[in-house]
């Protein structure tokens, strides 16, 4: 019975390893772009364009890598809309976000249509670690089954978390990031350019928001369907909050959520569950990552508006010169 | 100790520099020069157009005419970054400092030759080094929002050091020090200046334009109005040339005649945004009739004691008393209803809102109650015939009341802020930095009504940073420090020494009079 | 000789309306380009649309008919933009709107109602169900600061699992998603019930909830306009911390526009699933909630132009049905918000020719 629950443990871990991927992407994207004072509530739109243009080029090419180039620049390419409108026009932020997913969702609809019957395509290979299967004790019971068979976009995101965390923390780039979203007149000031910053660091949100896209549609859930990625983008934009725009917190949000979004399959096998003689109290399961992503929120919120630590100062103010006399 | 230094080197030469605004002449044609070794103080009222000028130096603004020679060469400044490599460095009223960034990071933020990884250990050093050979005492590791504000001021100096600056542009750097750190700052910049480099000194304050700088160019309404050594002027004299006209620096209002306590501060304990104590076991009492100012260095609790007082931030523990009848932790409408009036530091942060009519502006402590309303509905004409009737005692300018609150003048906004407040006939008023961006013109105005108020027999509270406007004001002042009253001082121009210790923090006792 | 930008102070009303024109000249030419790259004539798909939606009295009355949950809806999604409060969770409030409609109708209320009684309970119904769904994200910022964008948004794909559970579970009828039909006095009227009398009206399936939108955008529009909730929401929108200065009680009024905002949403699914399905059944509604949020942003939040706008996009969403690929109304509809805040945006500013020592405004 032990034995029994720490494999179900671990295969859940595992899944979350696995599902929390393109979360962990696109959650670090829109925190990047946080940092940098802007908020961008396109993400859901950024995400989709990515797994269709990832998926689609994927299947013209017949190379998963070259999708998963594609949807990045699909993701980018679309955010330059956001930053045109929110840095150049000063328009709200919040307005133009949702005007981007709006769109990011009925360009997919549109152009996405022919690939809906699609099934198979080059997909992103899967590393097979056999070896750690022979490693006394936890290599059987513990390493194998979270790190043997992961896709390699998984071992992407374990990459990319200490990679952003370094880069925000003791690089000279991370150092005027974190000055521009805090106070950007003081990076105005030295002389550096804050639309060019803020243009950078949405295009960055938007590349990885692409990445996650394609990593759902060519790795995690190889295929293509209108508004795939059900509400993950805005989860994403859930989650910087509750990471409270630290990297690593943000990298075991997406990974809880991506375990949490296996739980209801998992849960529905386990015998002595009630769920497995009436799959139809499932879709109670199924709004677990919803209302866990809720909950998340008043948790952080509420210790957040005590000290607001952690909050860009400057997110969601367009910048403008002082007008007069600064 | 100065003369006349016209004839040594010129550092800085701008010549007929022109800055537009939308429907503001900011700059018209000024001429500015800069000696080596020089202290030259730039004078004007707020709006003169001081500013803006520093700000063309600094590379912030293109001016649309005029040039600018930095040591005999002509230079186009496009960019801060132009500017800083051309050696002028800009200390900003506003400090350009990120808050959660550290001293060191603040320094070097922008400077392409650190090196990209940042080894944090060997900057801390080298920045405490560089701040150690100017003399300047900051540790590099600190937090900027750990700093009070002259260490704030100081790293700011040390930044356009680090740069390089051969010109040093402060603005308006005395308004939030207490005495006792002007005085600190004042020897800085003589260092400076020893060391061959000049300073620009932006001011409204005369009595310190006279005591640090070689000359002063004093500018109105964007022209240069006068150039003198300031040796050779006099207070009464750059006074004139400043407003251009006869200015009172008193206003002259009776003896008060206070009567009973109307507002009763009792041992309030109160926190700040960030959840620390702002206020601690405050008590004060104010009488009707009477002004009492609230002198302190910004951030010492004053602005929350004035949203305490108007239900605007929650006590942790204590009582406030408005005429007997309790109101501490009450919604507003029941201190607006007991007679409450609030004039607040932020005029569109707080006092106004900004896109909504003057109209809808000034029926916003009254559209509750007959007649501008009957039961859930208002009645649009009378509210119209309100604020018609308002704009004109006031003396409110704008194209009509349906026009949004943005479009007015820092002066018409505060006139439609007063209409507002004191139309009500208060007992009690809250006055927050009520003269603060405003012109002669207009200052006058809002503390020639706050004394009609404290005669028609209001009781005032008033807050302000500037010292010179607590002295002509108050009947009463007192000094608040860390959250505490620390002493009461009478009104008078010869306590302000021990005013300036009080805000520092350092009890004197009232017969020792202060070194100086 | 040198272009200069310069942002204006106010913008002339006829140049707002002009800009918006504009913009969707652009978003459709723009959209006509994307329909060419996915392989349609955009001329051909155009015309099909429109003829489809506008050109004669049974399209009319299928575009009233789409417009409906429209209208219900982005008067919901204006009260509580009105607050800058980004409900954007309409659709979620829709469907919990539309299941305490089912509910009243099939469960709680014997079939031989009087159809005034029954439909009247179920608008109640329709408004607690969809208001209490929305007071959620309302009490959640009130009380906890809580990101209501998110919060509403998590509530919508909530609500979606909620309703299937009752469609595939308990209220199911016969094991598919959706329940038994309503008994017909829980039906809206429709003008086709009056074909006998007025033969003209035979086959059209406008019903009364549209004229429910209309009579409640009428009421919305008068009480924004003179009424104290109206200036409260309007001075909370624009500055909070005034609001608060000014005495107002800022948590109460968040959650009574989260509630009205939901209440309106969920007259939405009530009037959906009374006047068309007439049952509770998977994805009855195509994001009405969605691009309700369209509409009443490009209605500047004006109740009253919500009625126009909400009827032109219902013409969208009936000429879309009847072109493929099927998401093209929502293509456009996300192009149409974009081009029109950007132009909207644009006319903030002017540009200028600045010359060394004269400046000349165009």
């Amino acid at each position: 019975m032990e034995a029994a629950s720490l494999v179900f443990i671990i295969n859940i871990i595992g899944a979350g390893l696995r599902t929390g991927t393109p979360l962990l992407f696109a959650t670090t994207g829109e925190l990047l772009t946080e940092r940098s004072g802007v908020l961008n509530l396109g993400v859901e739109g950024m995400m989709l364009v990515g797994a269709l243009a990832g998926f689609a080029v994927s299947y013209n090419t017949g190379n998963p890598w070259v999708g998963v180039l594609a949807g990045m620049l699909a993701g980018g390419v679309l955010s330059q809309l956001h930053a045109f409108v929110t840095v150049t026009l000063r328009g709200d932020q919040v307005v133009s976000g949702l005007a981007l997913t709006f769109v990011g969702r009925g360009l997919t609809a549109v152009l996405g249509a022919p690939y809906v019957q699609i099934r198979d395509i080059p997909t992103l290979p899967t590393i097979s670690l056999p070896f750690l299967e022979s490693i006394p004790i936890i290599g059987p019971l513990i390493l194998f089954p979270l790190f043997g068979n992961q896709n390699v976009v998984v071992w992407l995101g374990f990459l990319l978390t200490p990679f952003v965390a370094f880069y925000i923390a003791r690089t000279r780039s991370g150092l005027n990031l974190r000055a521009v979203g805090e106070y950007p007149a003081a990076v105005d000031a030295v002389g550096m350019s804050v639309a060019k910053l803020r243009y950078f660091y949405i295009f960055i949100g938007g590349v990885l928001a692409g990445l996650a896209g394609a990593a759902l549609s060519l790795a995690i859930t190889p295929l293509w369907i209108e508004d795939m990625t059900a509400g993950q983008g805005w989860i994403a934009v859930g989650l910087v909050i509750f990471a409270q725009w630290n990297p690593w917190r943000a990298a075991l949000g997406a990974y809880i959520f991506g375990a949490l979004r296996r739980l209801p399959l998992d849960l529905q096998s386990v015998p002595w569950l009630p769920f497995a003689s009436n799959p139809i109290l499932g879709v109670w399961l199924s709004m677990i990552p919803y209302l866990f992503t809720i909950v998340a929120l008043m948790l952080t919120s509420n210790a957040r508006s005590r000290k607001r630590m952690g909050t860009p100062a400057a997110l969601g103010i367009p910048y403008v010169r002082g007008e007069r006399g600064l | 100790m100065t003369q006349s230094k016209t004839n040594e080197t010129l550092a800085l030469d701008m010549r007929g520099i022109v800055k537009e605004f939308p429907g503001v002449l900011a700059n018209d044609d000024v001429d500015f020069t800069l000696c080596q070794g020089e202290i030259h103080a730039l004078l004007g009222e707020n709006g003169a157009g001081k500013s803006t000028l520093m700000n063309v130096l600094s590379g912030l603004y293109r001016p649309e005419a005029g040039e600018i020679y930095l040591y005999g060469e002509k230079v186009e400044l496009h960019s801060p970054r132009d500017a800083i490599d051309a050696g002028i460095g800009m200390v900003h009223q506003h400090f350009m400092l990120v808050p959660t960034l550290s001293v060191a990071e603040n320094v070097v933020l922008g400077d392409p030759s650190v090196s990209y990884i940042i080894n944090y250990e060997e900057l801390d050093k080298q920045i405490g080094d560089i701040a150690e050979q100017f003399g300047l005492d900051i540790d590099p590791k600190a937090k900027i929002w750990q700093l009070s504000v002259g260490e704030q001021q100081r790293v700011e100096i040390l930044k356009m050091l680090y740069q390089g600056a051969k010109i040093l542009i402060l603005d308006e750097p005395t308004a939030v020090l207490t005495p006792q750190e002007v005085t600190e700052l004042f020897k800085t910049l003589r260092e400076m200046t020893a060391s061959g480099r000049s300073v620009i000194f932006i001011s409204h304050k005369l009595d310190e334009v006279l005591e640090i700088s070689d000359r002063v160019t004093v500018l109105r309404r964007g022209k240069v109005s006068a150039e003198v050594v300031s040796a050779e002027t006099t207070k009464a004299g750059l006074a004139k040339t400043m407003v251009g006209r006869e200015v009172i620096f008193r206003i002259e209002k009776k003896q008060s005649e206070p009567g009973g306590v109307v507002l009763e501060i009792d041992k309030v304990n109160a926190l700040n945004d960030r959840g620390l104590p702002a206020l601690r076991n405050l008590s004060l009492s104010i009488r009707s009739g009477e002004v009492v100012g609230i002198a302190g260095v910004a951030g010492n609790g004053q602005t929350e004691l004035a949203a305490v007082i108007n239900g605007m931030r929650e006590v942790e523990s204590g009582r406030i008393l408005l005429n007997g009848v309790d109101i501490t932790n009450k919604p507003a409408t029941i201190s607006i209803d007991a007679g409450m009036a609030y004039i607040p530091a932020d005029r569109t942060g707080v006092g106004s809102a900004p896109s909504l009519s003057v109209e809808d502006n000034v029926i916003m402590k009254a559209y509750r109650k007959p007649p501008l309303s009957h039961g859930w509905s208002l009645d649009l004409k009378e509210i119209a015939r309100y604020a018609t009737d308002l704009v004109k005692r006031f003396n409110v300018k704008t194209p009509s009341i349906k026009t949004q609150s943005r479009l007015l003048s820092g002066g018409n906004l505060q006139k439609m802020i007063l209409a507002r407040e004191l139309s009500r006939e208060p007992v009690a008023i809250t006055a927050v930095y009520p003269s603060r961006g405003l012109d002669a013109g207009a200052t006058e105005d809002v503390h020639e009504r706050l004394i009609e108020e404290r005669d028609r027999g209001a009781a005032i509270f008033l807050v302000s940073e500037d010292l010179d406007e607590l002295l002509s004001l108050s009947d009463r002042i007192a000094v608040i420090y860390e959250g505490q009253i620390v002493g009461e001082v009478p009104p008078d121009d010869d306590r302000i020494e021990e005013i300036g210790l009080l805000m520092a923090g350092t009890a004197v006792a009232s017969s020792s009079p202060a070194a100086g | 000789m040198q272009l200069k930008v310069e942002r204006r102070l106010e913008v002339p009303g006829w140049m707002s309306l002009l800009a918006i024109i504009v913009a969707v000249i652009a978003a459709l030419f723009i959209g006509g380009i994307l329909l060419a790259y996915g392989g349609l004539n955009p001329v051909v798909a155009y015309k099909q649309m429109f003829k489809i939606a506008f050109t004669d009295k049974y399209s009319l009355s299928d575009t009233l008919v789409k417009a409906t949950p429209l209208l219900l809806a982005s008067l919901g999604v204006t009260v509580a933009f009105r607050m800058k409060l980004w409900n954007i969770g309409a659709e979620g409030q829709l469907l919990i709107g539309a299941w305490g409609a089912t509910l009243v109708a099939l469960f709680l209320l014997p079939k031989d109602t009087s159809r005034p009684v029954m439909l009247l309970v179920m608008v109640i119904a329709g408004f607690i169900g969809g208001g209490l769904w929305g007071l959620i994200p309302g009490v959640l910022k009130a009380y906890l600061n809580v990101n209501e964008i998110i919060t509403s948004l998590m509530l919508t794909y909530v609500a979606v699992f909620f309703n299937n559970y009752f469609i595939y579970g308990p209220w199911s009828a016969g094991g598919f998603g959706l329940t038994a039909q309503f008994p017909k006095s829980a039906w809206f009227p429709r003008l086709l019930d009056y074909a006998d009398p007025y033969p003209y009206f035979r086959g059209m399936t406008a019903h009364t909830g549209f004229l429910l939108g209309v009579l409640v955008a009428f009421i919305l529009y008068a009480l924004f306009k003179r009424s104290q909730w109206g200036y409260k929401t309007k001075l909370i929108g624009d500055n909070p911390n005034a609001a608060r200065f000014a005495g107002i009680n800022i948590r109460r009024q968040i959650m009574l526009a989260f509630l009205i905002s939901g209440g309106l949403a969920g007259l939405a699914g009530m009037s959906e699933v009374a006047g068309v399905v007439h049952r509770l059944q998977e994805s009855f509604s195509p994001g009405y909630g969605f691009t309700a949020i369209i509409v009443a942003w490009l209605a500047n939040l004006n109740p009253l132009l919500v009625i126009i706008v909400a009827y032109l996009f219902g013409g969208l969403l009936v000429g879309g049905d009847a072109i493929q690929p099927a998401g093209i109304p929502l293509m456009i509809q996300g192009i149409i918000m974009f081009c029109v805040i950007s132009a909207s945006l644009l006319t903030r500013y002017r540009v200028r020719f600045v010359r060394k020592d004269k400046v000349i405004s165009t």
